[in-house]
C-alpha cells in the first residue's frame, strides 16, 4: 500500500501488475493461434499445388476447363480474330488495364483461373458483349482476353503461374 | 426480479427454493405483468421461440443420419428423404422451419418498428434482437450450404467471396474462411460445425433478450409507460399464454401447409443437383429471407462498397434508437410517421422482389432507388420526423380510451381528464 500521499508513484507493484498483463495476453495469444491457424489450408490441400493437362487434342476456338486445387481454369485456343480482337484495344480504356501480350505469352493460348473476380461464379465461355467470357451471377462482361469490361467485377480474371512443358502439355502451378 | 416476495408453498418448495430459487424465476414469469391491450402482433415472440426450439430438436435428429463430407453429403440428405424412418419430414420441417422462423422474425421486427418497441428504455433489447437477426441470418445460410447441391455451393462461394472485398487482408481471409481455396470439403465440415453451434448461442441470447424486457416490461400498442401491475395490466399467464397458444396454433397451420403441401416452393430446383465447381448455376438466387439485402448488394456497382451498403443496410437497425428522434412510440399517433412506415414496407417487399430477379435494366433502376430510399428512410426521414412532426395526444392509460366509450383515441382524449379520471376510479 503506498502511503498518504494520493499521487501516483510507480512502484514494484505496478511493474509486476505490467509484467502480468502482458505476460497473460502472450500467453493467450499462443494458445489461441493453433485454434485460428488450423482453418488454414493444411498440408493435404496445399499438396494438390499443380496440375498437367494434355492440350493436344484442342483446335483453334476450342477451350477446355480444368480442375486446379478446386478452382476451374480455363485454357482457351484463341483463333487469330480472337486475337487481333483482344490486341487492339486501347490499354487505357480498361478498367483494370493489362496488355494482352503480357496475359498470354503465347497469343494462342489463353489460360487463366475461370473465376470471376467479383464473387467466384464461373463465367460462362464465348458470351457476352466482347465475346470472350460472361458471369450469369451479377452480369460482369469480359473480352477474349479475360479482361473486365462491363459489370461489377473490379479486376481481370487472374492468371495462374503456367508453363509449357512441352508442346502438348500445360503444367499449370 | 418479482416485485412480491414469494414463497412455495410446500415444505420441499421453500427447501429447494431457499437453495435455488428456480420456484421463484416460474413464479416471475406466471405473474410478469402484462399490457391489456396487447394485439396479436405480440404474439410473434412466443412463435419465435418455438420456431427456434423446432430448429434445433429437427436439426438434432437430422445429425444424427447426415454426413458432412463433400463426396456423401449430397448422398446422405437423398438418404434421410428416402430411407430414415419420418427422415422426408424432418427435413421438410427443418427447412421449411427456417423460412418460417425468418416470415416471424421479420413481422417481429416490423411490429417493433410501427410500434417503436425500439425505442428507450427498450434499446438493448433491441439490440440483443438485431444480434439475434444477424446470427440467424448465418445459421440458415450455412445450413443450405449442408446438401451440398449447386445452390449450396454456389451460394456459399459467393458469400465467402464477399470477404474477399476487403482491402489488402480480404483474399487470405477467404482462404482462412475456405480452409483451401476454393469451397471444398473443409468449408463444408466447418460450416456443420458452425451451423450445430450458432443456434445455442440464439438460444443464449434469446435468454438476454427475455431477461431485458422484464426489466422494464413490454412495450404496448398505445406505446405508453404503465404502472405494473395496475388496472392497466394482465398477468401473463393464464391469459397472454392462451393467447399465444391460439397464434401458434395458427402459425402452425400455416407451417404445416408449406410441410406436407408446397416443400420445395421456397427452395430451388437447382439444389436438387449435386454441387460441381465446374457449371455456375445460370441464376443464383439466395433464399427469399436474404432477398432485399442481395438486391442492396447489386444495386451497387463497385465490389468493396457493395458489400459495405449490404452490411450497413442490416448495422443501421442497431442504431435506429437514436436516428428515431420522436419520444413518441406508437405510430398510432405518429400520422406521418405512419404513412413513411408503410412506404417503407413497401420499398422493402420491392427490394426483396428484384433481388429475385436478374441485376439489369428496369430492375437495376427500381433497385437502385429502392435502396437509397431505405437509406434515406433511416438516415434523414426519421431524425428529421422526430421535430417536425406534431402528433396526436397520447392517452393517459391503457384503460382510458376504452373505458372513455369511444374506439377513437383523440375522440376518448378530448374528454375532460377529470371526468374521465372519475369514470377509472
Amino acid at each position: 500500500m503506498s502511503d498518504q500521499k494520493d499521487e501516483k508513484k510507480t512502484d514494484r507493484r505496478d511493474f509486476l501488475f505490467t509484467a502480468t498483463a502482458a505476460a497473460g495476453v502472450v500467453g493467450v495469444g499462443a494458445a489461441v493461434w493453433p485454434l485460428v491457424d488450423q482453418m488454414n489450408p493444411d498440408a493435404s490441400v496445399k499438396a494438390l499445388a499443380s496440375t498437367e493437362v494434355d492440350v493436344s487434342s484442342m483446335q483453334p476456338g476450342q477451350s477446355l476447363t480444368v480442375l486446379w486445387r478446386g478452382k476451374p481454369v480455363f485454357i482457351k485456343r484463341r483463333t487469330d480474330d480472337e486475337i487481333k480482337q483482344a490486341r487492339k484495344v486501347n490499354i487505357n480504356d480498361l478498367k483494370h488495364p493489362e496488355k494482352d501480350e503480357d496475359r498470354a505469352k503465347n497469343p494462342e493460348w489463353l489460360v487463366m483461373l475461370g473465376i470471376c473476380t467479383h464473387l467466384g461464379c464461373v463465367p460462362l465461355t464465348d458470351k457476352g458483349d466482347y465475346d470472350g467470357w460472361f458471369c450469369p451471377c451479377h452480369g460482369s462482361h469480359y473480352d477474349t482476353s479475360g479482361r473486365i469490361r462491363k459489370g461489377p467485377a473490379p479486376t481481370n480474371m487472374e492468371i495462374p503461374k503456367y508453363e509449357f512443358v512441352n508442346t502438348n502439355t500445360i503444367k499449370i502451378g | 426480479m418479482s416485485d412480491h416476495e414469494y414463497t412455495p408453498s410446500s415444505k420441499f418448495g421453500k427447501w429447494f427454493n431457499d437453495r435455488l430459487p428456480l420456484l421463484t424465476l416460474a413464479n416471475h414469469l406466471s405473474d410478469y405483468p402484462t399490457p391489456k391491450n396487447l394485439n396479436y402482433w405480440w404474439t410473434f415472440g412466443g412463435i419465435l421461440t418455438f420456431c427456434l426450439i423446432t430448429q434445433i430438436v429437427t436439426g438434432l435428429v437430422l445429425a444424427m443420419h447426415y454426413i458432412a463430407h463433400a463426396d456423401m453429403a449430397f448422398s446422405s440428405v437423398e438418404h434421410i428423404m428416402r430411407d430414415v424412418n419420418y427422415g422426408w419430414l424432418l427435413r421438410y420441417v427443418h427447412a421449411n422451419g427456417a423460412s418460417m422462423f425468418f416470415l416471424a422474425v421479420y413481422i417481429h421486427i416490423f411490429r417493433s418498428l410501427f410500434y417503436g418497441s425500439y425505442k428507450s428504455p427498450r434499446e438493448i433489447i433491441w439490440i440483443l434482437g438485431i444480434i439475434i437477426y444477424l446470427l440467424m441470418m448465418a445459421a440458415a445460410f450455412m445450413g443450405y450450404v449442408l446438401p451440398w447441391g449447386q445452390m449450396s455451393f454456389w451460394g456459399a462461394t459467393v458469400i465467402t467471396n464477399l470477404f474477399s472485398a476487403i482491402p489488402l487482408v480480404g483474399e487470405s481471409i477467404t482462404t482462412w474462411l475456405w480452409g483451401g481455396y476454393s469451397v471444398d470439403n473443409p468449408t463444408l465440415t466447418r460450416f456443420f460445425t458452425l451451423h450445430y453451434l450458432i443456434p445455442f448461442l440464439i438460444l443464449g441470447l434469446v435468454v438476454l433478450h427475455i431477461w431485458a424486457l422484464h426489466v422494464p416490461g413490454n412495450n404496448n400498442p398505445v406505446g405508453i409507460d404503465i404502472r405494473k401491475p395496475s388496472k392497466d395490466t394482465v398477468p401473463f399467464h393464464p391469459y397472454i399464454v392462451i393467447k399465444d397458444a391460439f397464434a401458434l396454433l395458427m402459425f402452425c397451420i400455416i407451417f404445416a401447409l408449406f410441410v406436407f403441401y408446397q416443400p420445395n416452393i421456397l427452395g430451388h430446383a437447382d439444389n436438387y443437383i449435386e454441387a460441381n465447381p465446374l457449371v455456375t448455376p445460370a441464376h443464383i438466387v439466395p433464399e427469399w429471407y436474404l432477398l432485399p439485402f442481395y438486391a442492396i448488394l447489386r444495386s451497387v456497382p463497385d465490389k468493396l462498397m457493395g458489400v459495405v451498403a449490404m452490411l450497413s443496410a442490416i448495422l443501421i437497425l442497431a442504431a435506429l434508437p437514436w436516428l428515431d428522434t420522436s419520444k413518441v412510440r406508437s405510430a398510432v399517433f405518429r400520422p406521418l410517421f405512419r404513412q413513411f412506415y408503410w412506404i417503407l414496407v413497401a420499398d422493402v417487399l420491392i427490394l426483396g422482389y428484384v433481388g429475385a430477379m436478374p441485376a439489369e435494366g428496369l430492375y437495376l433502376l427500381v433497385a437502385r432507388v429502392a435502396t437509397a430510399y431505405y437509406f434515406a428512410h433511416f438516415l434523414i426521414i426519421l431524425p428529421v420526423l422526430g421535430w417536425k412532426e406534431k402528433t396526436t395526444p397520447l392517452p393517459l392509460s391503457i384503460s382510458e380510451p376504452v373505458l372513455g366509450g369511444s374506439p377513437n383515441f383523440a375522440a376518448a382524449r378530448a374528454r375532460s381528464n377529470e371526468k374521465l379520471e372519475n369514470t377509472v376510479k
